[in-house]
């Protein structure tokens, strides 16, 4: 198996808020996340596949249309817009890294033209980032059975 | 399907601290021999970056595996307050006996932080210098991670 990442930025806004908690607790839980007019980040995001290259190829899959399905599904939706408002998928949920890593993964998995998506990893900034991957793939120690686990 | 997926958190750290990678057990020549330059008497020192990922389910109302003020609190106190600016050979009580390589220090990590009650520990990662690297993620784990 060989892995494949492609990575790519986009700058997006959001606020962290939730709406039944009161002004105090959102502003003790989330912190400067909590900013009334929200605030933003350049963020990377690295997507990784799992594959064998195509013996006739010797690709993975074509990195073209991997381009293209990260400009489609993932630049077009989430660069230069409020995370809070403009994305659907994320209406209801705090637009955290670990919720949008999740949203991307089920945005992305489904439409892996070829071989199987295998990370997602997306920074907010250099020191914080959040990894989506496949319960069952080798990561860290594994421990899937700990109920860390998100059943699709 | 998406299947079952995963969700972790990395939290990345800064600590500087210094070292010598000297075995008492082994000749003045040997030890010269296996660290080099890292036997120098004086020691030496490096600028550390600490990865510290975490997994777990996402809480809906925060949207958070763990909350980021809380596990930064754990790692200041459990970590960078013996860590950073200090002697690994003479200031922590871990490397009186072994030799403060940083897989060594991966795993005093490790087990400095495995307890965090909010999520479960996946993995240390040290940076030494931008071109050594090293990771620890507990006795489970056989498989290298991605």
């Amino acid at each position: 198996m060989v892995l494949l990442t492609r990575k790519i930025e986009f700058s997006a806004a959001h606020r962290y808020d939730n709406p039944a908690f009161s002004p105090e607790e959102n502003r003790r839980v989330f912190g400067k996340c909590n900013n009334a007019h929200g605030h933003g980040h350049n963020y990377t995001l690295e997507v990784t596949v799992a594959g064998e290259p195509n013996a006739a190829t010797g690709m993975v899959l074509d990195l073209k249309d991997l381009k293209d399905l990260l400009e489609r599904e993932i630049m077009q939706r989430m660069d230069h817009r409020n995370l809070n408002v403009e994305v659907p998928e994320l209406a209801g949920k705090i637009p955290t890294c670990e919720n949008i890593a999740l949203v991307i993964w089920d945005l992305l998995e489904p439409k892996i033209p070829a071989g199987r998506l295998h990370r997602v990893r997306l920074y907010e900034s250099d020191d914080l980032f959040a990894d989506c991957y496949r319960a069952t793939a080798a990561h860290g120690n594994g421990n899937a059975q700990q109920g860390s686990a998100v059943k699709q | 399907m998406s299947g079952e997926r995963k969700v972790a958190m990395g939290r990345r750290y800064k600590f500087s601290a210094s070292h010598r990678l000297h075995n008492a057990a082994l000749s003045a020549e040997e030890n010269r021999e296996i660290y080099g330059k890292c036997n120098n008497p004086e020691g030496h020192g490096h600028n550390y970056v600490l990865e510290v990922l975490v997994s777990g389910p996402v809480d809906a109302a925060t949207g958070m595996i763990a909350n980021l003020a809380d596990l930064d609190a754990y790692v200041q106190r459990h970590v960078l307050d013996d860590y950073d600016h200090k002697s690994f050979n003479e200031d922590v009580a871990a490397f009186r006996k072994i030799v403060p390589t940083t897989e060594n220090v991966c795993v005093d990590i490790f087990e400095r932080l495995k307890n965090f009650s909010q999520a479960t520990l996946e993995r240390v990662r040290v940076e030494e210098t931008g071109n050594n690297t090293f990771e620890y993620a507990g006795d489970a784990n056989e498989e290298p991670s991605l």
